[in-house]
């Protein structure tokens, strides 16, 4: 079954369209790199995927596993198996990591019909996954991304998605702020969550993240559309040609 | 500094008009004073005049009943001198400037009863849940509607600090509390204050020796019941180089329409240090008012911990002088209300002395219809040079009828001095909010994890654990927490 089927999307944000007729089509399995140009919709498809409230969507359908994901709120998506490592994550001052993760795995488990993890269970099973990303266990017991640099809160939704467990993942820039290092540790992390059974789409502006995670397409979005995608050797091009060539060319009918 | 931390700020007017009693009549009269206007403003003054001794009247008849003889000369003519006071300043209204925000004619036009021995029981039922879980077992000291309770109080392990009962002391040694009383707090505009001076009957009396450093909190818990009006007064004395922990709750069992005017009164000698914790928890029915005056010698350090909690109307002063050079002081406060609630803290930081430092931290959470007044006052007298006062107040309105006054005021009179001060208001951060339902949370859990977050920096300085716990206990159950809302952080 299809994983994420994106029709013709059209979303306003603030009453300002922003996604004006994009479609994608993503498949167990693949991995999806998302590139463009500042403010060209990127960061709004990622959260209208991951369904936050007041992005408006106009027109269009998407299908995730062959339901409709429109009508769900954001924690039903998360439930599903949908995952946004946002761009900017957010500080939460008194909440402790685990504490937070805990609440969350448990409220995806119990969805999926599966026991909730006990204490014990929970903290070694966050010793594993902190170990993917080497997040030091020191942070997983800090509130969740306060007075982190900014390559640990990367670090920390790479972190979080390895515990909860998606079946699709958005990572929308990633790798941005993250030291030549930590880039490949991170991808790393990420090369070991990819499994036949989980999507990944990668937002990001940099060929660097692609060449650690290889992506099965490349999409380049310019104003609110798909306005070419191609295999792996499409990221090379952009990188050696950036993105004005692009606007010469018509967009293609379908995306893949 | 996060999302959380600075929720977006929005107008503080964004709630709509709020209830409280009409001033438009003043607020319309003409500018002119031709001799229409002229009368009906002086009916209205004749009219106020009236109301207010109708207010005071059966307080001072209770006063004047209540009066025990055989109480020493000083204290006979303060009490005089406070009871008149009481009759002239009256109730305050809203057209005084400290009272602007808080009616308190509810409290006004109620009766209050006696004691009644239903209201003690009603207490006695109550008092397991007042103890913090027996945190303070051999240390904490039970009053009931202002009266020392010796058999409900344990003070076995008090060591060498002193926990007396007022009236005691007042029967058997008068004359160590001469001077005392009135010391700290100043009744001169306060009618509540004034009302305290002329009507307490009890309350505590605590001393910590000199050098002496107590590592063990002293609980003094004051247990209102009923319909009953109390008075009870502390007075805490620190000599020079003591330390110690202090917790006072206010509480009444659930229902009460008790109403408990309290006057603290906290004298600092050089270099003590006093960890003073405030928790008010009364019933949603019950009004509350409180001052809390604090006089801070050489080096003396001075840290309150306010929890406004419950009760109907809750208005506390806070009021710290730094009149010795280097004293420091540290005000951290959480209110928390709902429905109709009204809580209101007017802070008052008075530096007198050089080298003085303030830090100031309140933080409300406001949910339903509720009133929040937050009035910060940071006063640098000529001589306080090299002052370093901070003060910040941050409110989280988590509904559209919830309201707060939030008012920094800086009176600074000394020109080497650093002073900053800020007020914020705001509501729950959108994007904090998506970002935690992202995560599989629903949104009830998400919302009550970010109140506990905004509540957390206030709450993670209590450092007596029993009082923290119950705190965030408190914050679970208010935000009818799932399980989202962590108990001790992993
Ligand atoms: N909450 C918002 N309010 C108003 N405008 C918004 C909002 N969110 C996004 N936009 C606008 O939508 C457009 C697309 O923004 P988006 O964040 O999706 O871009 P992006 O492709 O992710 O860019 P970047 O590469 O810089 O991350 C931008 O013009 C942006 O200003
Ligand atoms: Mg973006």
């Amino acid at each position: 079954m299809t994983m994420l089927e994106v029709r013709d999307l059209h979303a306003n944000v603030q009453g300002r369209e922003i996604l004006k007729g994009l479609s994608l089509t993503v498949n167990p399995g693949e991995v999806h790199a998302i590139m463009g140009p500042n403010g060209s919709g990127k960061s709004t498809l990622a959260h209208v995927l991951a369904g936050r409230p007041g992005y408006e969507v106009t027109k269009g359908e998407v299908l995730y596993q062959g339901k409709d994901l429109l009508g769900l709120a954001p924690e039903q998506r998360a439930r599903e198996g949908v995952f946004l490592a946002f761009q900017y994550p957010i500080e939460v001052p008194g909440v402790s990591n685990v504490y937070f993760l805990k609440a969350a795995a448990n409220a995806i488990r119990k969805h999926r019909g599966l026991p909730e993890l006990d204490a014990m269970d929970f903290l070694a099973l966050c010793k594993e996954k902190a170990a993917l990303v080497e997040l030091p266990e020191e942070l997983t017991r800090r509130a969740v991304n306060e007075g982190f640099s900014g390559g640990e809160k990367k670090r920390n939704e790479i972190f979080q998605m390895a515990v909860l467990d998606p079946a699709l993942a958005i990572l929308d820039e990633t790798d941005s702020g993250l030291d030549i290092d930590a880039l490949r540790i991170v991808a790393e992390g990420v090369n070991k969550l990819r499994t036949p059974q989980r999507a990944i789409i990668l937002v990001t502006h940099y060929q660097r993240l692609l060449d650690y995670i290889v992506p099965d397409f490349v999409h380049v979005l310019a104003d609110g559309r798909i306005a070419t995608s191609g295999g792996k050797e499409l990221a090379q091009e952009l990188e050696a040609k950036g993105y004005a060539w692009l606007e010469k060319e018509p967009a293609p009918a379908g995306t893949r | 500094m996060s999302a959380v931390e600075s929720p977006t700020p929005v107008p503080e007017s964004a709630a709509p008009g709020s209830g409280r009693r009409s001033e438009s009549d003043e607020a319309q009269r003409p500018e002119g004073r031709d001799s229409l206007p002229a009368r009906a403003a002086d009916d209205k003054e004749a009219l106020r005049e009236a109301t207010r001794r109708d207010e005071v009247a059966p307080w001072l008849a209770a006063l004047e009943a209540g009066r025990r003889r055989g109480e020493p000369e000083w204290l006979a003519s303060l009490r005089d001198e406070a009871s008149a006071r009481f009759a002239r300043l009256g109730f305050p209204s809203t057209r005084d400037e400290a009272w602007r925000q808080t009616s308190v004619a509810p409290l006004s036009r109620t009766r209050f009863d006696h004691a009644t021995r239903g209201a003690i029981d009603d207490a006695l039922d109550a008092l397991p849940g007042f103890r913090f879980g027996g945190a303070f077992a051999g240390r904490e000291a039970v009053f009931v509607n202002g009266r020392f309770m010796p058999e409900l109080s344990s003070l076995g392990k008090l060591a060498r600090v002193r926990v007396r009962s007022l009236r005691h002391t007042l029967q058997e040694d008068p004359d160590v509390l001469a001077g005392l009383i009135g010391a700290a707090a100043d009744d001169e505009k306060h009618p509540f204050l004034a009302l305290n001076a002329a009507a307490f009957q009890d309350g505590a009396l605590v001393e910590v020796p000199e050098r002496y450093a107590v590592r063990a909190p002293i609980h003094l818990l004051f247990i209102s019941t009923g319909a009953v009006a109390s008075h009870p007064r502390t007075l805490i004395g620190m000599n020079r180089g003591a330390q110690a922990t202090i917790v006072e709750s206010y509480v009444s069992p659930s229902g009460a329409h008790s109403f408990c005017n309290a006057v603290s009164e906290v004298l600092m000698g050089d270099g003590a240090v006093l960890d003073h914790v405030r928790v008010q928890s009364e019933s949603g029915k019950a009004f509350h008012v409180a001052t809390t005056a604090a006089r801070l010698s050489r080096n003396a350090s001075y840290t309150n911990h306010s929890l406004c909690l419950g009760a109907a109307i809750a208005r506390h002063d806070l009021v710290v002088r730094l009149e010795g050079e280097g004293a420091s002081t540290e005000l951290n406060g959480l209110f928390a209300s709902d429905d109709a609630q009204l809580h209101d803290t007017h802070s008052k930081i008075d530096h007198v002395a050089p080298h003085g430092t303030s830090r100031e931290l309140y933080k409300g959470v406001l949910g339903g219809r509720s009133r929040g007044v937050k009035n910060g006052l940071i006063v640098v007298r000529p001589g306080a040079q090299k002052t370093d006062a901070q003060q910040a107040s941050k409110n989280l309105l988590l509904s559209r009828e919830a309201l707060v006054h939030s008012t920094p005021q800086l009176l600074i009179h000394a020109d080497d001095v650093k002073c900053k001060h800020g007020a914020t208001t705001g509501q729950l951060d959108d994007v904090a909010l998506f970002y935690l339902r992202s995560r599989g949370l629903d949104e009830a859990a998400a919302r009550a994890l970010l109140v506990w977050a905004f509540a957390s920096d206030v709450v993670s300085k209590l450092k007596v654990a029993a009082v923290r716990e119950s705190v965030e206990r408190f914050l679970r159950e208010r935000l009818g927490a799932t399980g989202a809302v962590p108990g001790t952080p992993a």
